[in-house]
């Protein structure tokens, strides 16, 4: 104990040090103004000196854990709080209906700005959701998923400047262009290896937005598209609160929808092959998975729910420019995937809700929350790679029930 | 002709700047098949301590080629102590997790470090002194190549001899090449791996200051965010060359340093990223080994 | 001993035909004109030292490689014969030939069963609509997966731990998990990389039986990779020899034990067979 407070004495020194520059001094460069903060320095000691011991004690546990797991005795026998939460029906039944009941009735207690806020967290729900397909299940790690958003958002912006398409045929417009787009880019990515798959997918997201930007034509340059409208009800005239209490319902539907179709999926012949590529993409070819329609399906499949987010999103706001494609973006539905725990779906939810209600609650922590993205996601990466909620695989009924089954 | 003549000057430029950056990339990558996605990021801390130490300097009554000399060398060691303690940090603990892991890591390290300047200093761009002096006998060409891209280029020339100096006739350099060959046969030799390794991201990290501090100075202005793009394009000067070559990442980082230019000149400047990510993806596609690298067989 | 005499002759029908097979990395000659054949109701073993070539060989065969020279022909009990150089080794496995490898490559953080049920993927074919519809043909296609896997467990006797990451098991149950993944895609062939590497003489032992087992009842031919002598000599009917990239000797394991050529290439070396 001595010993590890005397080596978090060191380690908050080194940080004081290495800190010291950039917390402490701040020039004015055109007035030539020095600024000294000093009150910094202890933050950053105090500060460091209580991680230090928290990550000593944390790195601890995580070396008995992996030995445990060496020697055979697998922690996994005693599952988590949240997985038995999960298991149980008795618990899990009326904490069901509760949420059923405050999500239909979130709309009409608050007031529009919530309501748009929770809008807003339900796109990147399944933003999420669609990611997790490509990274989590799939294990393709896309940098440039906001390419896909875009997509989605400026089908919808362009056809209906342009054309005067409306809300519900732009929709699943949206969607096939965005499975469309990722067909596209991803067919000649399908061979690299998954760090290079990484980068250049980065660099189709930044294309993207360069293209945006540039291509006033169509897109109308860094302008942007303006007065998109929101989604329609049989022609039917709505006032702002409506329509965002009408938009809210839409998203609701629109999760379900893909908790839906993603949950049978993830149990199902092509849900397997996307994992078994994730996990050896050498022996899941060698089991006869055609890898490149796998991997295609898995890529386009993630980015037709950006698209459908990415319409949403335009109807949601009424007005889109490049701005709002960038790779924090990215960074931010990547964050959500890797926080809930990568092939969790009930995860995946959660950290969406929290990453982005969080920082819209509580001010004070907005202006941190991409430095807290980025910490949570080297944590996690050390910590808790499963996630919070980790992916529980399915336990399929045994021969002789499925006999019975067929028999029946 | 002349046009042209500015065009490539101004190419070599951003391609001996890509070259510092690039290094970093491809030496890590050679040793521990990491893409330390922070790198731009030390870079762009290299750049605002140069900055600070400048500033500072100048207040209290410092003047010309020694506040250059002090703000280089105080950036170069703040960019090494960085560079030391994300690896330590970010990517020590997950050295047997399965390849993504330490990427996410380096991601979520490069946002961090973003913000924690951006927090720390400004999101606004800063003005950065221009500390590199003017030479009389670079006034006849001037309009072509002025002082501070000689500079540049020279000292990105010096900065790359010095590290293959280093790295062929040094001890350290030896356990590098060791270390890079083979990770477990360098250790049961003896070879202090985890040193090794620290040492890679130091030697990356100076180089990668030494850019910030070049740059900036060139350009004269820098916010948090520079280091994201400049890291982006070094590897993908890193990676045409062929990722873990040394020389690679040089003859890379000019033959898109040029290409930037080129096209920026003669085609369209507002395009010019695309061009970069375009040459990026169309090598990763057609040639991931790169202009130098070997292909290498994967193991069944 | 009868056995291997019989199949001695030539007959006439193949299902595994590779002739002159040559695979070149760069300059280096890793398989050098090889040739061997596999007819239904065989073991057929192919051994040699370390770094003979003999894994490059199954990877030629498998479409890991494209090879540089040579043809590997296919003649499946039921379909048409063909020449398979350069298919994609999902192709390869569709065809009905599927390997195990040296070094385990199991889907870690998948179930056991699962593994097995990936192994059927190619004789199934659920598309993304289908799962998301479930319809009734998806249904039965997914319970008739479920069921050959559950029975496929059984053989190599896992199926108490169907609901184990793959991960958790041990490496013998590791090996026979493959094995089982394998015999999932429902082949007429099956090629296994040194099976017994790592196990203890009781779990070879037992492996000794599984591979007669699956050959016997399960009509599934087999091609093995094998260092262990005792289990080659025990189970092979006819063995070939590698050393450096080349084929040195072929025949019954009698012919082989007393071969002077495999003698002092490989067992002078290897004293225990």
């Amino acid at each position: 104990m001595v010993d590890n407070i005397k080596r978090s004495l060191l380690v908050a020194l080194w940080f004081v040090f290495l800190t010291f520059p950039l917390m402490v001094v701040k020039v004015n460069t055109l007035k030539n103004i020095v600024e000294w903060r000093w009150i910094n320095m202890l933050w950053v000691a105090i500060g460091s000196f209580v991680l230090s011991i928290v990550w000593r004690w944390a790195m601890e546990r995580r070396q008995l854990k992996s030995k445990k797991a060496e020697q055979g005795e697998e922690e996994s026998v005693k599952p988590g709080f949240g997985q038995r939460l999960l298991e149980d029906p008795k618990i899990f039944k009326p904490v069901l209906i509760v949420l059923a009941l405050v999500t239909l009735v979130f709309p009409l207690v608050v007031d529009i700005y919530q309501a748009n806020i929770m809008v807003l967290a339900l796109i990147f729900v399944v933003l999420g959701l669609g990611l997790n397909v490509t990274v989590g299940l799939a294990g393709l790690l896309d940098l440039g998923y906001v390419a896909f958003f875009a997509v989605g958002a400026y089908t919808y912006g362009v056809l209906n400047s342009f054309f005067g398409f409306g809300f519900w045929i732009s929709l699943p417009l949206g969607g096939l262009m965005g499975a469309l787009f990722g067909i596209v880019l991803g067919f000649p990515i399908l061979r690299l290896r998954g760090d290079y798959l990484a980068i250049v997918t980065l660099g189709f997201g930044s294309i993207a937005k360069i293209v945006i930007e540039n291509w006033e034509e169509v897109f109308n340059g860094a302008k942007g598209i303006a007065n998109i409208p929101r989604p329609g009800f049989f022609g039917a005239e709505m006032s702002i609160h409506t329509a965002t209490t009408y938009t809210y319902y839409i998203m609701i539907l629109m999760v379900l929808f893909a908790i839906f179709i993603t949950n049978r999926l993830k149990d199902s012949r092509v849900g397997r092959a996307w994992m078994a590529l994730r996990e050896d993409e050498i022996a899941c070819v060698a089991m006869g998975v055609d890898m490149a329609r796998t991997k295609l399906s898995a890529y386009a499949f993630g980015a037709f729910w950006a698209g459908l987010a990415g319409v949403i999103f335009a109807s949601r706001n009424t007005y889109i420019n490049p701005n709002s494609f960038t790779f924090m973006e990215s960074a931010l539905v990547l964050s959500i995937v890797v926080m809930g725990g990568m092939g969790s779906i009930i995860g995946v939810i959660i950290a969406a809700l929290v990453l982005i209600l969080m920082p819209e609650y509580l001010r004070a922590f907005s202006e941190y929350r991409m430095l807290m993205f980025g910490a949570v996601m080297v944590l996690m990466m050390i910590f808790r790679p499963e996630g919070l909620i980790a992916n529980v695989r399915r336990k399929y009924a045994g021969r002789k029930v499925v006999t019975e089954d067929a028999n029946a | 002709m002349e046009y042209f003549l500015e065009l490539s000057s101004s190419g070599l430029v951003r391609g001996s700047i890509y070259a510092l950056i690039a290094l970093g990339y491809t030496m890590v990558y050679g040793i521990i098949q990491l893409i330390n996605f922070a790198h731009g990021e030390i870079y762009m801390i290299g750049a605002f301590v140069a900055l600070i130490v400048s500033g500072v300097l100048t207040i209290y009554g410092f003047s010309g080629i020694s506040i250059l000399i002090l703000a280089a060398l105080i950036a170069v060691i703040y960019a090494a102590a960085y560079g030391y303690t994300l690896e330590k940090i970010a990517y020590r603990p997950l050295r047997n997790a399965p390849r993504l892991s330490p990427l996410i890591s380096a991601i979520g390290m490069s946002l961090f470090l973003q913000n924690y300047v951006l927090l720390a200093q400004t999101p606004d761009f800063l003005r950065f002194p221009a500390l590199i002096p003017d030479f009389e006998f670079m006034e006849p060409i001037a309009h072509i190549m002025g002082s501070p891209e000689l500079v540049i280029v020279v000292t990105s020339a010096v900065s790359m001899v010095g590290l293959t100096v280093l790295i062929k006739y040094t001890r350290i350099g030896k356990a590098m090449r060791a270390t890079q060959q083979d990770m477990t046969m360098a250790r049961l030799v003896g070879v202090n791996v985890d040193n090794v390794i620290s040492m890679t991201f130091i030697i990356g990290s100076v180089l990668a200051a030494i850019g910030g501090v070049l740059v900036g100075s060139y350009i004269g202005q820098i916010n948090f965010y520079i280091g994201f793009m400049a890291g982006v394009k070094a590897f993908t000067a890193a990676v045409l060359g062929g990722i873990g070559n040394i020389p690679g990442a040089v003859l890379g980082a000019l033959v898109l340093g040029l290409t930037e230019a080129y096209a920026a000149g003669y085609i369209s400047s507002a395009y010019e990223d695309v061009f970069a990510f375009g040459v990026l993806v169309l090598i990763l596609i057609f040639r991931p080994s790169g202009l130098l690298g070997k292909a290498v067989k994967q193991k069944v | 001993m009868l056995e291997v005499s019989k199949t001695m002759a030539e007959p006439d029908n193949i299902l595994l035909e590779v002739k002159d097979l040559t695979m070149d990395f760069g300059g280096l000659r890793a398989v050098d004109s090889v040739s061997l054949n596999v007819c239904p109701g065989e073991i057929v073993a192919l051994i040699g030292p370390n770094g003979a070539g003999k894994t490059t060989f199954f990877n030629c065969v498998t479409g890991m490689y494209k090879p540089t020279n040579g043809a590997v022909m296919v003649h499946p009990p039921e379909g048409k014969s063909q020449k398979i150089n350069g298919f994609k080794s999902n192709r390869v496995t569709t065809i009905g030939m599927a390997r195990t490898f040296q070094n385990i490559r199991l889907f870690k953080n998948m179930t056991v069963l699962e593994n097995v049920m990936i192994g059927r993927h190619c004789r199934t074919t659920t598309s993304i609509i289908g799962a998301i519809l479930r319809g009734s043909k998806t249904r039965r296609q997914e319970r008739e997966t479920v069921e050959i896997s559950y029975d496929l467990l059984e053989k190599v006797g896992l199926v108490d731990v169907a609901d184990e990451f793959a991960k958790n098991l041990p490496y013998g149950a590791q090996r026979r998990l493959e094995i089982a993944r394998a015999m999932a895609t429902d082949p007429f062939l099956l090629l296994l990389d040194e099976p017994a590497a790592g196990m203890n003489p009781q779990e070879t032992k037992a492996l000794d039986e599984l591979i007669v087992r699956i050959r016997d009842t399960e009509k599934i031919s087999i091609l093995l990779i094998e260092h262990d002598m005792k289990l080659v000599m025990n189970i092979s009917d006819r063995i070939y020899v590698m050393e450096y990239g080349k084929e040195i000797a072929q025949g019954s394991p009698m012919d082989i034990r007393n071969d002077p050529k495999v003698i002092k290439a490989y067992l002078g070396e290897d004293s225990d067979a």
